[in-house]
């Protein structure tokens, strides 16, 4: 029987990495991740894993190992978050470009500066362009569930790219939560023994990694890195339902929520999509017809599951939990996108939210709909900021 | 430890033909050197710089070894990621053999963007050997200024002027501070004696935990003398004590080579001037107006070659 445990996000990362026993895990602490690789280091400590467990000096380093120890042939995961990505920033490339199946951890913070240690999406969303999966978990359920999942993913061979498993940075990192882990067995058995490919320690079959590709290879480089992505698309979807046969836990790419028979829908990452389910309930007992739409992978962009659910809707709100200085926020121009072919486009409108860790409550959630029921909303509208 | 050349001829060649190297280059003689030192199988990482972009041009490889390159400043640390999975899968029972690891960085790799990565991957006591390819600026872009680039140098980011001889600054003692870092091998080596980088080398590969060395890397485009003087240039080097050969061994400091010979007055000391006027990067030094340059050259080579000799206890 398996046990219900109540830990932090944190805590059930760093006891899915301890069921997985990843040959390699490289990393630095920082901030809301910290919880993840000091429970890891007590595992190691105890003799509990395997690992070879490497405190790097800076997240530039920490990647740099990752991305050496997966060429080697080893299982590697690591977690960082913020600043930390940020320094990662031109080695995340390099991971994905030898197609390194690595799994890394996000706790989503803001971005200095100012410097802030709370959520925002800021970190993951600089990061998009890198080739990497990006998925976001909603609770602690899911921190843990997608930290399984990622592995499975990034090893498989029609994809083998590495996966961002990311999660809200205090909001699911750090609060108690209840969760059904799976039994370490049933652990060490979905995640199979680590298939290398080409690894560097083959002495028979010296492989040459990261040479030089002038203009003449470079972009056919890059244009493996698409297809690896499009192939990506229905290998996760594949993984999320044979994951949901196994558990009874069902998850999709994207998910929507009373979304039916609704007319006004707003959409979000992460945590807040969790917030959204209340907010929809207590409308509907109102008399509404609203829904909401969680997207739970970023990376590839689920463009065509979100326009068929967003179709002949009257207004859609993208809330944003990052925005790009001179543009909109990030996922509302893609999904404004996702729309255009559609013969029913909703009304669309961005909400830039939440930034540096500000608070959501349900009742500014509440607003949003109002807003787009009374077509009051803005193309672009910023929730809760002081102007 | 002891070394023939007959011995050495028969070892399989790790890195070939075909790399694209200028000619003169002191980058590919040294390395053929230290990776004929190596007994075990190896794993080659490489830093970004000249000795990467011109052995590994896509779709082709000078490299007969497993062989990893990922950027500019993280040699060290990828190195010694491929080395912790050797570890961890080792341990596991799933790696028999015995692997020796090495990574190759140039000046600017080591002493300036990658120096923080190197100093963590030492201090972590990883077991693979680091070699700076020091040639003393960025000749892979252009001959700019490292922090290895000596005082009184020409580069194309500290030009001589009216106003300024050429670089103002005395290169930092890198090795030195490795040292300090109480790292159980590191020395100072030139292509130029091939046995005492050899041997230098065995020593680094056979070390229980990091090792360094630091070879002088000639460079007949950034240095501006004619290519077929490279091996010269770098005998010229340490005959001026610019470059001493010494070792430092489980905290013990040892002169090899002709710096051995030069501190135990058993060979002559050239004058510094001998070094600069060979090359055309310190040509403007030559000007009256910059004599006093030429002296301060001189006087900091006195004062490094007179604390070596005290760390060496001679």
């Amino acid at each position: 029987m398996v046990e219900q445990l109540v830990f932090n996000g944190d805590q059930a990362i760093a006891y899915s990495w301890k069921q997985i026993n990843p040959d390699v895990v490289a990393s630095y602490p920082i901030t809301p991740q910290t919880i993840i690789v000091e429970n890891f280091s007590e595992f190691v400590a105890n003799g509990e894993v395997d690992t070879e467990y490497v405190c790097a000096e800076s997240e530039h380093s920490a990647m740099s190992l990752c991305i050496g120890a997966s060429a080697a042939g080893a299982r590697v995961a690591t977690a960082t978050a913020s600043a930390g990505l940020a320094f990662m920033w031109e080695v995340l490339y390099i991971a994905s470009a030898m197609r390194l199946p690595i799994v890394m951890t996000v706790a989503n913070r803001a971005l200095s500066g100012p410097i802030n240690i709370h959520c925002d999406h800021s970190d993951a969303m600089g990061a998009r362009d890198a080739g990497w999966i990006q998925m976001f978990g909603e609770n602690v359920q899911e921190a843990y569930d997608d930290s399984l999942m990622s592995f499975r993913i990034a090893e498989n061979m029609k994809v083998r790219l590495p996966v961002m498993n990311c999660i809200d940075g205090f909001i699911v990192t750090h609060a108690l939560e209840k969760f059904i882990p799976l039994e370490d067995s049933a652990v060490k058995k979905y995640v199979g023994d680590f298939k290398a490919v080409r690894p560097l320690l083959d002495m028979i079959n010296p492989t040459t990694y990261g040479p030089f590709t002038f203009t003449d290879y470079y972009f056919e480089h890059k244009y493996q890195l698409v297809e690896a992505m499009k192939e990506a698309m229905p290998v996760i979807k594949d993984t999320l339902k044979e994951f949901g046969h196994m558990t009874g836990r069902h998850y999709d790419v994207v998910e929507g929520y009373r979304t039916e028979d609704a007319d006004y829908v707003v959409m979000a990452i992460g945590s807040t999509a969790g917030t959204l389910k209340y907010v929809v309930d207590q409308m509907r007992l109102e008399g509404h017809k609203v829904g909401s739409i969680k997207v739970r992978l970023f990376r590839p962009f689920p463009f065509e599951e979100i326009a068929k659910i967003l179709e002949g809707k009257k207004a859609v709100a993208v809330m944003d939990r990052a925005i790009s200085m001179g543009s909109t926020g990030p996922m509302f121009p893609e999904v404004r996108s996702a729309l255009y072919e559609s013969k029913h486009r909703p009304a669309m409108h961005n909400y830039i939210y939440g930034l540096g860790g500000r608070d959501v409550r349900p009742e500014e959630l509440m607003g949003v709909f109002k807003q787009l029921i009374n077509g009051t909303a803005q193309t672009v509208n910023f929730m809760g900021v002081r102007v | 430890v002891t070394t023939t050349l007959k011995e050495l001829a028969k070892g399989e060649e790790k890195f070939t033909e075909g790399h694209r190297l200028c000619a003169g280059c002191a980058e590919p003689i040294l390395a053929r050197q230290i990776l004929m030192a190596a007994k075990h199988p190896i794993v080659v990482g490489n830093a970004t710089g000249c000795f990467e972009v011109s052995t590994t041009i896509y779709p082709y490889t000078s490299w007969n070894v497993p062989w990893i390159h990922s950027a500019f400043e993280n040699v060290a640390p990828t190195i010694t990621g491929v080395e912790s999975a050797y570890v961890s899968l080792k341990r596991q029972g799933k790696i028999k053999e015995d692997i020796r690891f090495i990574a190759f960085g140039g000046d600017g790799a080591t002493y300036d963007i990658g120096f923080q990565a190197l100093s963590g991957a030492i201090e972590r006591g990883h077991h693979f050997m680091y070699v700076c390819m020091n040639n003393e600026a960025y000749m892979n872009t252009g001959i700019q200024r490292s922090g290895a680039t000596g005082r009184g140098a020409q580069t194309t980011t500290c030009p001589a002027g009216s106003c300024v001889p050429g670089k103002k600054e005395f290169p930092k003692d890198m090795t030195r501070i490795v040292i300090a870092h109480d790292i159980p091998y590191a020395a100072q080596a030139s292509p130029h004696n091939w046995k005492d980088l050899i041997e230098k080398s065995q020593k680094g590969f056979d070390a229980n935990g990091p090792a360094f060395l630091n070879v002088i890397a000639p460079c007949p485009r950034g240095w501006r003398y004619d290519p077929s003087q490279t091996v010269e240039m770098a005998r010229l080097a340490v005959e001026t004590c610019m470059w001493p050969l010494y070792e430092y061994e489980n905290g013990t400091y040892r002169m090899t080579g002709e710096s051995k010979r030069i501190a135990e007055g058993k060979k002559d000391r050239r004058p510094i001037i001998d070094w600069l006027k060979a090359q055309g990067r310190f040509s403007h030094l030559m000007k009256p107006q910059w004599a006093s340059v030429v002296e301060e050259i001189q006087q900091n080579s006195d004062k490094k070659w007179n604390d070596l000799l005290k760390l060496c206890e001679m």
